[in-house]
């Protein structure tokens, strides 16, 4: 990260170069940002626009444009992919306590990661899984729009540094075996069990123009519609709502919520801090 | 005088007690919003802001993303969450890498706040044991709001006030109690 503070005292100029260049990515290049939170994306292009020394966003529009590899920059700097696994091991502990015994009760489940980044939510709850019996009657999509971390996902390798913080959060999550069963660790690398994979499909898939793919029994999305605005909040939340069975579960990250959302009344709160929602039965 | 529309300030190490000081300082009634981004660990709970919602009438909560920023409130960024404001004066999260090992930055929240209020815009630095916030207060200054460091040498850790003041865009040093006076003083 940069230390160096970008001044513009003409914010007007800034906003509207900014709009031009999410419009030239959305009819160029299909990646619709326009309804991104703002703030956000400013600061990221501002980098960005710094780091290849450039002196506009318009400049910078125009390098995207004609270099498909600054597109590929601009994308990882807008897709914030940083995640852990047992992120909020109170989360996990709600699901396997109020959630885990009524999908008990299906004879098969699927279920979703949208937005799952580089894949550790993806294998933190595939353990839940298979530590609850239900592994092998689940298939798991992982789905995000940024190809590159889904590649990371696929490996399921992940820095051994970060191992003894997992193996913390595996244990506030509710873990009931030792966390070392799960993986194999060689040199800084810990690699997880390749069975873990088994049920898991990885795929591409953009929450803001792709539409649903499967009928499903519960949806993770956490710390992606932080990043949305109102409007567009909406239209996932809309997208999720189609996806899901009637009495099916959705859990969204700490600081999302469904209420004042257009679903808002389809849904129960099955856990108000760990925002955990159950679509109604009807 | 210029009619001031929000207030920030950064706080690190020993944060807790002056940020205490500071808004029990401030008169019942105090309306400028104040938006606070202290760094916390990142597994504590808001504890934090239920603790210094005793003081006075200034009703402190944690920001909650798309939340809109309101007289008479004092908002704390979220453990883990960089806290951002937007141009219609909500807020916005993010959990993108740590910046200056901190989340929440305070540079990422004074730089927006900076962008939104400019010269309607305080900022205040007050104890910590980095250097997060100094580019944030260059920032304040460079659109016009006023900036304010706490005193170096009264404060729990000199090294954040230290740091903001290097830069040469602190217009005073203060002690918190006078902070708070200085506040008061806005008023009506
Ligand atoms: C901060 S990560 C969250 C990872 C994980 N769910 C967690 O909470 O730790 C946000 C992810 O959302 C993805 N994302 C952002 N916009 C998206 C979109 N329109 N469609 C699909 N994924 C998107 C990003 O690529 C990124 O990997």
């Amino acid at each position: 990260m940069t230390n160096s503070v970008y001044y513009e005292k003409d914010d007007s100029i800034l906003q509207l170069e900014m709009e031009l260049l999410l419009e030239a990515v959305f009819r160029q290049y299909g990646y619709d940002f326009r309804n991104y939170n703002k703030a956000h994306v400013k600061r990221r292009l501002v980098y960005r626009m710094q780091q290849l020394k450039l002196e506009s966003l318009s400049e910078l529009q125009h390098k995207i444009l004609h270099h498909p590899q600054v597109l590929a920059l601009v994308l990882k700097d807008l897709s914030i992919n940083v995640t852990e696994m047992y992120r909020d091991p109170a989360f996990y502990l709600s699901l396997r306590k109020e959630v885990i015994p009524i999908l008990r009760t299906y004879p098969f489940l699927r279920i979703w990661h949208a937005g799952c980044a580089t894949g550790e939510e993806v294998y933190s709850f595939a353990i839940l899984l298979k530590e609850e019996g239900l592994y092998e009657r689940s298939q798991i999509y992982a789905t995000d729009f940024n190809t590159e971390v889904l590649e990371t996902a696929k490996k399921g390798i992940y820095p051994v540094s970060k191992i003894k913080e997992y193996t913390l959060n595996y244990q506030d999550a509710g873990g009931k075996n030792s966390f070392s069963d799960f993986y194999t660790a060689r040199y800084d690398a810990a690699l997880f069990d390749p069975e873990l994979k088994k049920n898991i499909v990885f795929a591409e898939h953009n929450l803001v123009t792709d539409s649903v793919f499967a009928e499903t029994h519960l949806i993770i999305c956490r710390n992606v519609l932080i990043y949305f605005n109102r409007t567009l909040q909406n239209k996932v939340l809309e997208l999720f709502n189609e996806s899901l069975i009637k009495g099916g579960f959705l859990g969204l990250g700490s600081k999302e919520n469904i209420m004042f959302s257009t679903v808002q009344d389809q849904f129960l709160i099955t856990n108000p801090n760990e925002k955990i929602f159950q679509k109604k039965i009807l | 005088m210029q009619a001031f529309e929000a207030i920030v300030i950064g706080s690190s190490a020993g944060g807790l007690h002056a940020l205490k000081t500071l808004i029990k300082g401030l008169k019942p009634g105090f309306d400028i919003p104040i938006i606070i981004a202290q760094h916390l660990s990142p597994h504590s709970e808001n504890y934090m802001a239920h603790f210094l919602d005793q003081l006075n009438t200034i009703k402190v909560k944690e920001a909650d993303e798309r939340e809109k920023i309101l007289a008479g409130h004092a908002y704390i960024a979220p453990p883990n969450f960089h806290l951002l404001i937007e141009n219609d004066r909500t807020f916005s999260l993010t959990v993108e890498e740590k910046v200056n090992y901190a989340r929440p930055s305070i540079d990422i929240l004074f730089e927006t706040a900076a962008e939104v209020f400019r010269e309607k815009l305080i900022g205040i630095i007050l104890t910590g044991a980095n250097h997060d916030g100094a580019n944030g207060i260059r920032k304040i200054r460079f659109f016009g709001g006023f900036t304010i460091a706490q005193n170096p040498s009264s404060a729990e850790s000199d090294t954040m006030p230290k740091a903001a003041i290097q830069t040469g865009s602190i217009l005073k040093t203060m002690e918190l109690e006078e902070i708070a006076v200085f506040l008061n003083s806005l008023l009506n």
